[in-house]
């Protein structure tokens, strides 16, 4: 089985994100990117897949921000066993329009029996790449996935809906599937076996070539004026302990034996 | 039609969900701007008596076997075909689990922009102007389509739902585009097990996020939530991870909460997570950012690691 999984690298999110001068984008120059959190789910997801069913899983993104390798070679070193980066001139911050191109691009020569990606990211202000990587490739996309099974040619995927609720859908490979969670959480790679990879396996390159646009054009970016704020308290763990233990006997609900 | 504006209605187990609403409201608003109307769009099976029991100006209904239970390829497929025939202004989908699996792929097939994560939208000039809440909440941007048209995906809750509610007269239409030989098959709905703590009928709730750090620390949490007399609840990241059930979950993709007193130890307070939780009574929220979002929500704060505080509180409590 051909499992591929398309990721994207997104801002970190505990960094202070700062707008450019322009005020219409992040100042991505001062960011430190991560790999996706549910494209993390995705990796795990793929290879839990290949371990039952047998296959090879690749591992393929836009290198955005020139620092790809690290995050492929940390998901060689979870178990994919190939890894692809698309290169060009696509910058930090490129839209998922652009990404989804790019990718389906890149993988529709590899024929995919499924493709696991991220079900949404951070920064896709323009939509999710799993959809637009299905409708380009004419491939069927179900998202919002906790779970996979592949046999005989289909995948049975759990579909989360709110209040949780599920649905459970039979889809005829090959198709793509939006990963919510994985299986099981995301499994740890060592250090010193990502370093080795590093220093092993090749990343193959493929040179991107599509236009860039997602079709809209932010005007504004702005940090969101909150209506309200919180009463801040200062004070020691035992001091901010003191006033929440009063405000929940205000409410008549601290049950003291007394 | 090529001022009117398609909404897509959302519904479960023959209930339209709120979104559908809070989506219409807007889009009447949006149409009188626009000079066009506001279309609900319904794919069921056998769902009559709900198609027209929403505030649109009209509503298109295809009544379909086929779509008897949402199949994101039979309603992107007729999706489409519709957009192509009718050529509308804009098309509002929900951001939620089903609309975010056709807003994207509709933009592509349909040769649309899409401007997801929506929590605005207004009519500036004749022109749409759209703002997402992206970057786990932190950041808004402003967008306007290079064209005409377009596809937003509206966040639950954005606009009120009370403006959308009302009748509508219901055009039968019969599918636009074939669906027979869908490859995604419907098989069953699985309801939420019992078993586990109701979250939902707590009167407290320790609830705790990424800040508690790992697995072994949820036992302080517990502790905690034990001497309250109450229960641990918890955001994505937890139970995503298996430190908790699903059940415990707090959040749009979780359960909506609203007790007496909610503590939110360790969250930062991603849009997903505030969605189920902004109607409890009391909000107090542990956190070492001070700009953390939950601190927006929350009526007391505290900038504390909550590794440090939920030992002294434990010990508070219990007197």
């Amino acid at each position: 089985m051909n499992i591929i999984v398309p990721v994207k690298q997104v801002p970190n999110l505990t960094d202070e994100l700062e707008i450019n001068s322009e005020g219409d984008d992040l100042d991505h120059g001062a960011l430190q990117y991560v790999l996706n959190e549910f494209d993390e789910h995705a990796i795990e997801e793929a290879v839990l897949a290949k371990e039952a069913a047998g296959g090879a899983v690749t591992v393929i993104g836009v290198d955005t921000t020139g620092e790809l390798d690290s995050a492929l070679h940390t998901a060689l070193a979870k178990g994919a066993d190939k890894a692809a980066k698309v290169t060009g001139e696509y910058g930090r911050g490129v839209d998922s329009h652009t990404q989804a191109r790019l990718l389906a691009d890149a993988i529709k020569g590899m024929s995919p029996d499924i493709v696991l990606t991220g079900v949404q990211a951070a920064d896709d202000r323009d939509g999710q790449i799993g959809p637009m990587i299905a409708a380009h490739l004419g491939l069927p996309y179900v998202g919002v996935v906790t779970g996979v099974e592949v046999k005989e040619g289909k995948a049975v995927v759990h579909k989360e809906y709110a209040g949780g609720v599920m649905a459970e859908f039979e889809v005829t490979l090959p198709t793509v599937v939006g990963v919510q969670a994985a299986h099981q959480p995301p499994r740890y790679a060592p250090v010193s076996k990502i370093r080795q990879i590093a220093k092993t396996m090749q990343i193959e390159e493929i040179a991107g070539n599509v236009p860039s646009g997602a079709g809209s054009t932010v005007r504004r970016m702005f940090k969101p004026e909150s209506a309200g704020h919180a009463e801040m308290w200062d004070g020691s763990p035992e001091e901010i302990a003191e006033k929440i233990v009063a405000l929940i006997a205000e409410k008549g609900l601290l049950k003291r034996e007394a | 039609m090529a001022q009117d504006i398609l909404i897509l209605a959302e519904h479960l187990n023959g209930r339209l969900a709120d979104i559908t609403f809070e989506m219409t409201g807007k889009a009447k608003q949006l149409a009188a701007a626009f000079g066009g109307k506001a279309v609900g769009v319904v794919l069921g099976s056998d769902v009559g008596s709900l198609a027209g029991s929403f505030g649109a100006d009209a509503v298109l209904y295809v009544d379909d076997a086929a779509l008897a239970d949402f199949n994101p390829e039979a309603y992107s497929r007729v999706l489409a075909a519709l957009i192509k025939e009718r050529g509308p202004r804009l098309v509002m989908i929900g951001n939620t689990s089903m609309g975010m699996d056709v807003a994207a792929g509709l933009s592509v097939t349909a040769g649309l922009p899409l401007i997801a994560y929506v929590n605005s939208l207004a009519a500036d000039d004749g022109s749409l102007v759209a703002t997402s809440q992206i970057y786990g909440g932190k950041i808004q941007a402003e967008a306007m389509p290079d064209g005409e048209a377009c596809i937003v995906s509206c966040l639950a809750g954005a606009f009120p739902a009370d403006e959308g509610r009302g009748a509508a007269p219901v055009e039968h239409i019969a599918s636009p585009a074939p669906l027979d030989g869908l490859k995604v098959k419907f098989v069953r709905l699985i309801e939420p097990e019992g078993g586990d703590v109701d979250i939902t009928q707590q009167a407290m709730l320790v609830s705790i996020g990424r800040g508690i750090g790992g697995q072994e620390n949820i036992e302080l949490a517990q502790e905690l939530a034990d001497a309250l007399g109450c229960a641990v609840s918890a955001s994505r990241p937890i139970t995503d991870a298996g430190w908790l059930p699903k059940t415990r979950q707090v959040g749009k993709s979780g359960l909506t909460v609203k007790p007496k007193v909610y503590l939110a130890l360790g969250i930062s307070g991603a849009p997903e997570h505030l969605e189920g939780m902004r109607g409890a009574e009391l909000i107090i929220a542990v956190n070492t950012d001070p700009k953390a979002p939950i601190f927006d929500v929350a009526h007391y704060g505290a900038t504390c690691d909550m590794l440090d505080l939920v030992p002294a509180l434990t010990e508070k409590v219990k007197g």
